[in-house]
């Protein structure tokens, strides 16, 4: 395995479409919940511990060899908001052209065939670690990372915040990302039905709101 | 095998001339410039132009709302179900040249709902003089300003500017009313473009969208040829 795969993989510009979505971050900013440094800082805390932690151990469950689209099922039983379920198959969809042009491979190519309208995003990025050669606790690094990084480059851009601030609330989250993707890895040893389902409502909440908005900068 | 080439799945990667059932793909031109230079006016009036002849689609990647592709509905210049919005995270080159996903998705949505097309036209977002599409998305670029924005921006050159591969400059009616001075701005473009073609346009009638219609038949000959 490439150990510098995960940094491909885990880079902002990898073009999987994420840069147009703020993780909640842009209907949080309009409430004022996020308004600094800060207020970030708790914000991606509890989507980490959340949605993230669910999301990572659904990532890392593919590259232990579980069924993709058995996962597929347990990624959409996990994520209540028809909202979020639709944003996260386009994001699939997205992330799987860029994981066939990168590290094309058979089980890709079968998903791509079951799922042409989008796999749920943490799958079709599980597969796409496994593809790249990395382990289930990259995997679930990757996406422990993606899971903050997202909102805070959002927040940079909604909020004109600082960005060495913003940049400073990521360094600063990094040990916990670490618990996050160790316990993430661990938990996907499980049987798929013993999975984490850790959910964040009042993100689920906002998403729906968020989605009927009818000015907005961010997807979601 | 080629990377991207995968014949068993159920979309290309990004610029792969032919779709998966063996037909060719529609030629994608995508159209750039800053805000307010008559980007969507010239999609609206090659829409009309082109209409009868070709079958056509329109992808838009607005800002913040719908206003773009709202306007061209609003215009009836195409049926609803030929016109796609992108969102574009308040980044709208990002979306055109970085990462692209998303206006592919759109591409190929459209062509497999009211395909089979001959043209999709892609629409930037109103952005500055370095947005340029991604030869992963579109086969050939239109870059619009306008006199009233300064006649000095031929001249200022930028990769929209010096690489389009046509540059409209658009509003040719106010030219005297902001003090332009065309012919300057002919040849300022003539010295960073080359043998680049450039047009002029006025679309306040019916047929000012001429020299952009003849350009699109023409790149449109060539790919089919």
């Amino acid at each position: 395995m490439s150990r510098a795969a995960l940094l491909v993989l885990a880079d902002g510009r990898f073009p999987a479409g994420g840069h147009a979505h703020s993780g909640g971050a842009e209907p949080a900013v309009a409430e004022g919940r996020i308004r600094d440094a800060d207020s970030l800082a708790a914000f991606c805390r509890g989507r980490l511990h959340t949605a993230g932690f669910t999301a990572a151990a659904l990532v890392a469950a593919a590259p232990h060899g579980l069924d993709p689209l058995a996962l597929d099922e347990a990624a959409d039983a996990r994520t209540p908001s028809p909202a979020l379920r639709a944003t996260a198959r386009k994001l699939g969809r997205q992330m799987m052209r860029a994981a066939r042009a990168t590290w094309p491979g058979p089980d890709l190519d079968a998903l791509a065939r079951a799922r042409p309208r989008g796999a749920h995003q943490p799958v079709v990025l599980g597969l796409t670690a496994r593809s790249a050669g990395l382990g289930p606790e990259d995997a679930a690094h990757c996406v422990a990372y993606e899971t903050v990084s997202g909102p805070a480059t959002a927040v940079v851009r909604l909020l004109s915040l600082d960005p060495f601030h913003a940049t400073a609330v990521l360094a600063r989250l990094a040990p916990e990302l670490d618990r996050v993707a160790e316990q993430a890895a661990e938990a996907a040893r499980q049987q798929i039905d013993a999975l984490p389902a850790a959910s964040a409502p009042l993100l689920d909440i906002t998403a729906e709101a968020h989605a009927a908005w009818p000015v907005r900068l961010f997807a979601s | 095998m080629h990377l991207g080439h995968t014949h068993d799945g159920p979309a290309a990667v990004s610029a792969d001339a032919t779709r998966l059932d063996g037909t060719r793909r529609a030629l994608r031109i995508g159209l750039g410039g800053p805000v307010g230079s008559g980007k969507t006016a010239t999609v609206a009036a090659l829409c009309r132009e082109l209409r009868d002849r070709l079958s056509i689609a329109v992808v838009t990647n607005d800002i913040y709302t719908r206003e773009d592709a709202d306007f061209l509905l609003n215009n009836a210049v195409l049926p609803p179900e030929r016109i796609q919005a992108v969102e574009t995270g308040a980044c709208p080159h990002t979306a055109i040249r970085d990462d692209i996903s998303a206006n592919l998705e759109a591409v190929e949505d459209l062509e497999d709902a009211v395909g089979p097309l001959d043209l999709i036209l892609v629409e930037s977002g109103g952005d500055n003089l370095t947005a340029t599409f991604s030869k992963g998305l579109v086969d050939a670029q239109i870059f619009v300003i306008d006199v009233a924005g300064g006649d000095d921006i031929p001249r200022k050159g930028g990769p929209g500017v010096t690489t389009a591969d046509l540059l409209v400059i658009n509003k040719t009616d106010l030219a005297p009313y902001v003090g332009s001075d065309l012919e300057r701005m002919a040849l300022d473009a003539k010295k960073q473009r080359g043998e680049l073609p450039v047009a002029f346009t006025s679309l306040t009638s019916a047929e000012g969208v001429g020299p952009v219609a003849d350009w699109v038949r023409a790149q449109l000959a060539s790919w089919t040829a």
